[in-house]
C-alpha cells in the first residue's frame, strides 16, 4: 500500500493531495496539465519537500514532516521515469543501465538480462543516447529505473513527448512491465487512452487537489472524470474474463458482470483478464428483447438512473448484474421509451465498436 | 635544437610556472564556481567581485598586493615560511602564485558557465538512481562540465604563460628562476642589439599561443561529439 498525503504552497498554486494505492497496482494520476500531478510525483520521489505531509510505502515511512522524517531520494528505492528521459548524454546506453545497476540496493528482482529482453534493449547497448529515437530513449529510461530494483516506479508522462506511432511502440512494454514484474506504479498522464490501457486505479486531480479516486471500473462512471475526458470518451470500463472463442463467428467471448460480450480481440486464452470499454455513445438502449438486429451484443439489466448530460441527451445507467454500464441517448428517446429507474432494459453494442485490452494478471 | 640555451630555459620555466599555477588553481576554481553557482548567501556578490578583481586591476597592483601578503614579512608569507619552509618571493613558486591569481578569473568564468549549463534534471535523475552527493558530482556534474573545465584550463594556461606585470613585481626577474618568456622578451628589449633575440622570443610566444588555441578547439570539438551536442 502506498499512502500519500501532502500539502505544498508555491506562490498562488496550492497543492493538497491525499490518496492510497494498493500495491501492486498501477495508479494513474490523471488530470489536466498544470493541476499538480508532477508536483505530487516529485514529493513521492523526494525531489520536492512538501510543507506538510506523509508518504508511506508498505512498511517504510519515507516522509513524515511531523516526525521530521525525510528519506533522501537516493535512499527511497523509488524508480523515476521522466518525461524527458534524462539519459546521461556522456554515457552509452549500456553505461546508463550499469549506472543504475551498480547503485541498486536490496534484493534484486530483475537483472540486466531480464530488463534487456523485457524492453528489447539488446540492439541499443553500444549506442550513444543521442542516437536513439524518442521511443528507444524512453525504453532505456524505463530499463534504467528498473535496474535500481525499485519498490515503486514513478512515470511522469513518459509518452507525452512522443508521437502517436512511438507511443504505440512503447505502450506494450509498459503493459508487460505491469503484468510480469507486478511492480507498483504511479503513472502521471493527461491522456485517457493510456489510463485505459495501463491503470488499475485512477487518482483524479483538479487544481492541486484529488477530487476522486478508485478503481478504473468505479471511476469510469464518475461524473467528475466525465467532465474532464469529454463526452465522446465517456463510457463504462469493465474488467471481464475471456470465456473462449466463438467458433462460428471467430469473436472472443468475454464475461462482463452477469452478461457476455463478443469482442474482436484475438489470440486470448480462456481466463485472461480483458478490459472492455463500452462507450456511452456506442450503446443503443431497448426496452424489449431485441430481435432481428445485426448487433452481436445485448446485455440485459435494470435502469438505475437517468441524468441529463447536455441540452439534448441523457446518460442512462443500467445495472447489468455486478457491473454498471452507461448509455447516451437523446432526451427525445428517453421520453418516447418512457425510460425511468427500475425499468428492464437491454443495452446493445456492436462488436466492431468494442476494443479489449488484455491484463495478464487480473487487477484486484 | 634551434633554441639557444637561455631561450629554452625561459620556455621550460614558463611551461613549468604555468603548469604549477593551473594545477593549483583548478580545484579551487571548480570549488569556487560551484559555490558561486549553486549557493545564495550574503557576500556572494562581494566574493564574485574579489575573484574578478585581477581582471580590472593593473597587474602591478596585484604584484604589490602579493608582496604585502606573501612577502617575507607579509602575514601569510611569514607564516608559510615558518610552518612549511615555503618561500615565495624570488622563486618560481611565487611566479606560479602570481600567474595563478591573474588567470584565476578567466578559469572561474569558463567553469562557471559550463556548470550553469549542466542540466539539474540529470543530477536529479542520478539521485533517483541512488547516487549520493559526491557520487553525483563525480559521475554526472564533473563530466558534463568537462568542456568548460578544459576551456578554462587552456585559457588560464595561456594567460599564465604571458603574465608579466604581477610576476616581475612580486618575484622580480631572475634568470632560471622567475625569468619566464615575457620577462626574457622584456629583458632582451632592454639590451642594446637585443631586437633579434626579442623577435625570436616573440615568435616563440606566438607559436605557443596559437598551438594552445588550436589544441583547445580540437579537444572541445571531440568532447562535444562525445556528449552528443
Amino acid at each position: 500500500m502506498l499512502t500519500v498525503a501532502a500539502a505544498k504552497r508555491r506562490g498562488t498554486f496550492a497543492l493538497n493531495v491525499r490518496f492510497e494505492l494498493p500495491t501492486p497496482g498501477v495508479a494513474a494520476l490523471f488530470g489536466r496539465s498544470g493541476c499538480g500531478k508532477s508536483t505530487a510525483v516529485n514529493i513521492i520521489a523526494g525531489l520536492l519537500q512538501p510543507d506538510s505531509g506523509r508518504v508511506v510505502l508498505d512498511d517504510a515511512v519515507l516522509l513524515d514532516m511531523q516526525q521530521g522524517v525525510d528519506v533522501p531520494p537516493e535512499r527511497r528505492r523509488i524508480g523515476y521515469v521522466f518525461q524527458d528521459t534524462r539519459l546521461f548524454p556522456h554515457l552509452s546506453v549500456a553505461a546508463n543501465l550499469r549506472y543504475a545497476q551498480k547503485r541498486a540496493v536490496g534484493a534484486p528482482y530483475v537483472d540486466l538480462a531480464a530488463v534487456t529482453s523485457l524492453l528489447d534493449l539488446a540492439g541499443l547497448m553500444n549506442r550513444r543516447t543521442h542516437q536513439l529515437s524518442g521511443g528507444e530513449r524512453q525504453r532505456v529510461a524505463i530499463g534504467r529505473a528498473l535496474l535500481t530494483q525499485p519498490r515503486l516506479l514513478l512515470l511522469d508522462e513518459p509518452l507525452a513527448a512522443l508521437d502517436e506511432a512511438r507511443r504505440e511502440e512503447v505502450l506494450p512494454y509498459l503493459e508487460t512491465l505491469r503484468d510480469q514484474l507486478a511492480i507498483p506504479m504511479v503513472y502521471v498522464t493527461h491522456d485517457f487512452a493510456e489510463v485505459l490501457r495501463l491503470a488499475t486505479h485512477i487518482v483524479l486531480m483538479e487544481a492541486g487537489s484529488v477530487t476522486a479516486q478508485g478503481t478504473v471500473g468505479e471511476m469510469s462512471l464518475n461524473p467528475r472524470l466525465r467532465s474532464i475526458i469529454g463526452p465522446d470518451e465517456v463510457g463504462a470500463i469493465i474488467d471481464g474474463v475471456v470465456l473462449g472463442v466463438d467458433s462460428s463467428s471467430n469473436l472472443t467471448r468475454v464475461r462482463v458482470g452477469q452478461g457476455e460480450l463478443n469482442v474482436q480481440s484475438r489470440g486470448l486464452a480462456a481466463g485472461t483478464a480483458l478490459r472492455v470499454q463500452l462507450l456511452a455513445r456506442d450503446i443503443i438502449v431497448s426496452t424489449r428483447i431485441p430481435q432481428h438486429l445485426s448487433v452481436r451484443n445485448s446485455l440485459a439489466g435494470i435502469v438505475t438512473s437517468i441524468h441529463g448530460d447536455d441540452d439534448d441527451s441523457d446518460l442512462i445507467t443500467i445495472d447489468i448484474g455486478a457491473e454498471e454500464i452507461v448509455a447516451r441517448v437523446t432526451k427525445a428517446a428517453t421520453r418516447d421509451l418512457s425510460l425511468r429507474p427500475g425499468m428492464e432494459a437491454w443495452a446493445l453494442v456492436k462488436s466492431v465498436s468494442l476494443r479489449g485490452h488484455a491484463f495478464a494478471a487480473r487487477p484486484k | 635544437m634551434w633554441l639557444t640555451a637561455s631561450e629554452s630555459e625561459a620556455l621550460r620555466l614558463s611551461l613549468d610556472v604555468a603548469t604549477r599555477s593551473v594545477a593549483c588553481s583548478l580545484p579551487l576554481a571548480i570549488a569556487l564556481a560551484w559555490v558561486l553557482t549553486r549557493y545564495r548567501f550574503v557576500g556572494r556578490t562581494l566574493l564574485d567581485a574579489l575573484v574578478h578583481l585581477p581582471l580590472v586591476l593593473p597587474p602591478v597592483v596585484v604584484g604589490y598586493g602579493l608582496l604585502v601578503l606573501f612577502g617575507a614579512r607579509g602575514v601569510i608569507g611569514s607564516w608559510l615560511e615558518k610552518a612549511f619552509g615555503i618561500e615565495l618571493v624570488f622563486t618560481r613558486n611565487g611566479a606560479a602564485l602570481a600567474t595563478a591569481v591573474m588567470s584565476f578569473p578567466l578559469m572561474v568564468r569558463a567553469i562557471r558557465i559550463s556548470l550553469e549549463n549542466v542540466d539539474r534534471g540529470l543530477e536529479e535523475a542520478a539521485r533517483t538512481l541512488g547516487a549520493g552527493g559526491l557520487d553525483r558530482f563525480a559521475t554526472i556534474t564533473l563530466p558534463l562540465m568537462l568542456p568548460g573545465i578544459l576551456a578554462g584550463t587552456i585559457t588560464a594556461f595561456s594567460a599564465a604563460l604571458g603574465e608579466f606585470g604581477a610576476v616581475i613585481t612580486f618575484v622580480s626577474n631572475i634568470p632560471g628562476e622567475t625569468r619566464t618568456l615575457p620577462l626574457a622578451l622584456y629583458t632582451a628589449l632592454q639590451q642594446p642589439g637585443g631586437e633579434h633575440a626579442a623577435a625570436r622570443l616573440a615568435c616563440l610566444s606566438l607559436a605557443l599561443g596559437l598551438g594552445g588555441l588550436l589544441l583547445s578547439e580540437w579537444l572541445a570539438r571531440r568532447l562535444r561529439r562525445l556528449l552528443g551536442r
